[in-house]
């Protein structure tokens, strides 16, 4: 990208001190908010507080079955959603054009599925999952409903990045005689995957934050789940519940909101670096 | 140009161009009969009828638009993938209809490969841009992966350049370089026709002149059809020649016939007019 020319005429200066002021008013609350939940929160994380189990209503104790939980209903909501997504953005984008009415169809029920509110979202989970497929409250109800919920998001990003891969290449692989099979897999999807894994951080961000929606699929008890069967409580929920429903529950509830941006904060970096790496190595071998 | 506005030129368009019978008793690799092309509505090139002879190099030139590209396109069934394409005709290869239904598309690519105006390696390994065909047409013994990548890159003049990076992006090559790779890559799976769609337009003069000694280099072992826009560089490479002219919205193949006959004496005004553009 080139930087455009700038003079010092007066809607240019204007332009430029309210980008910045934009800019800075952006970085000034996420700041605030990380400083405030790490003052508010940070005293409270020991080694103990990571490994123990939650007292008195989450007033003492620690939050360990809540990270369990919260792992397992993202990995299993990724396990689901991923295969799926990836197979849908390859439909749409390899197989359909904008011109067919099928693909419209699908791309429009995307675009409402991905604003359908998540209260709305938790109960058609309670309904489908939990009651029609007597999963119970449950993490794995919980992780579908999730599913769910991101599958738009993962499909609509995917195949933007598969549809930004310019055509010249799937026309060479063709006049190579690659089969379909082979450029899909061996030439677009890796050229894909930055945008795939922008797309599950996009994802992951989303499953985590979730409260609303697993109130009413996974539950809220606070030990330790035993299977995927079980029901369990995300860090969101906890979080939820210490500010809403138990006096005296502040302390422990910044705590956990600070845990939980951290390991947001984790999976995030861990997947930018990767996929830089990928950027970077352009799938040469060494 | 002027004589597109030059009506006593349009007279000139023949009904139904057929190849003087004299280049006809030469053996033609590809045989295309009776061709025709369209998108819905909208006829790209009217019928026409064009050996491209064996082991020789034969060019392809007119303006923009007639359809000197689609009608490479057609050869090995890109046009398959274009919505409403229509295609009538056709196209004799070992005299087997490349058009029919039955036609196996993974080995008629094999067989005739196809070089593009820009240069599109793979982001990948110059190694995995070998590797990836060669593997979908069967190539699995890695002594013979690496046998069939050095003699391609030595054919095109590459090997020098790049033997110790194989293992480097190929992205990182020269615009000449690249060009270079792609008609490795398509020489790697052992064709027996070349088509070449402007293959030096994007790439400078230096580039251009090494491109244009690797296809002299070519002749006689493969079979080949360039779509030029240059004209000197037809008159440099080409054996055969065949020009193509935009006519009433659609193009019309006018002339076929030896590189020094269209240069020096065509029968045709339009072609005379064409090709001393050059000197105009």
């Amino acid at each position: 990208m080139i930087r455009l020319p700038t003079n010092h005429s007066f809607p240019d200066r204007l332009l430029k001190l309210f980008s910045w002021f934009c800019g800075l008013l952006l970085l000034f609350f996420f700041i605030y908010l990380f400083l405030d939940i790490a003052r508010q929160g940070l005293s409270q994380i020991t080694f103990n507080f990571l490994t123990t189990d939650p007292m008195n209503a989450g007033r003492a104790g620690g939050i360990a079955p809540m990270l369990v939980s919260t792992l397992l209903l993202l990995t299993l909501c990724l396990l689901v959603s991923l295969p799926i997504g990836i197979a849908s953005a390859i439909y749409l984008a390899e197989y359909t054009d904008e011109t067919q009415w099928f693909a419209r169809i699908i791309q429009t029920n995307l675009n409402v599925l991905a604003s359908v509110p998540s209260i709305v979202m938790g109960l058609f989970g309670y309904a489908f999952f939990v009651v029609a497929l007597g999963l119970g409250f449950s993490i794995l109800a919980g992780a579908l409903t999730l599913a769910c919920m991101v599958l738009p998001l993962l499909i609509r990003n995917i195949e933007d990045s598969l549809r930004n891969i310019p055509d010249e290449y799937r026309i060479n692989a063709t006049a190579l005689g690659l089969s379909r099979y082979r450029t899909i897999f061996q030439i677009l999807l890796p050229m894909a995957a930055r945008g795939i894994l922008l797309a599950v951080i996009l994802s992951i961000g989303r499953a985590m934050a979730e409260t609303a929606a697993l109130l009413y699929t996974s539950g809220y008890v606070s030990r330790m789940p035993e299977s995927i069967l079980d029901s369990g409580r995300s860090l969101s929920v906890h979080i939820f519940d210490l500010s809403m429903n138990v006096p005296g529950g502040e302390q422990n509830a910044y705590a956990s909101a600070f845990t939980l941006i951290v390991l947001l904060l984790m999976i995030n970096i861990t997947t930018l670096s990767l996929s830089r790496k990928i950027q970077k190595g352009a799938f040469s071998e060494h | 140009m002027s004589i597109s506005t030059t009506h006593s030129h349009l007279k000139a368009v023949p009904e139904n161009y057929k190849s003087p019978p004299g280049i006809d008793k030469l053996s033609a690799y590809i045989n295309i009969e009776n061709l025709s092309l369209s998108y819905g509505k909208q006829t790209v090139f009217e019928p026409l009828s064009l050996p491209i002879y064996q082991n020789h190099i034969n060019a392809l030139i007119g303006p923009s638009g007639c359809g000197k590209s689609s009608l490479l396109n057609t050869i090995v069934r890109l046009t398959d993938y274009q919505n409403n394409a229509n295609v009538k005709g056709q196209i004799h290869v070992n005299s087997e209809n490349v058009l029919d239904d039955s036609t196996d598309l993974i080995s008629l690519r094999q067989n005739i490969g196809m070089i593009f105006q820009k240069p599109m390696p793979f982001p990948m390994s110059i190694r995995k841009n070998f590797e990836l065909p060669l593997k979908e047409h069967g190539v699995k013994n890695k002594d013979e992966l690496e046998y069939k990548i050095e003699a391609a890159l030595k054919d095109v003049g590459l090997w020098d350049e790049v033997s110790n990076r194989l293992h480097q992006s190929a992205t990182q090559l020269s615009g000449g370089q690249q060009q270079r790779l792609c008609i490795a890559r398509i020489l790697a799976l052992q064709p027996k026709a070349l088509l070449m769609d402007e293959p030096c337009s994007a790439l400078d003069p230096i580039a251009t002149k090494v491109i244009e000694e690797l296809i002299l280099n070519l002749k006689g072992k493969y079979t080949i059809l360039i779509v030029t826009h240059n004209l000197s560089q037809a008159k440099r490479v080409a054996d055969y020649v065949a020009f193509m002219w935009y006519h009433q919205g659609h193009g019309k193949l006018i002339e076929h016939n030896y590189a020094d006959v269209i240069f020096n004496n065509p029968s045709n005004p339009i072609t005379t007019a064409y090709v001393q553009g050059l000197t105009e």
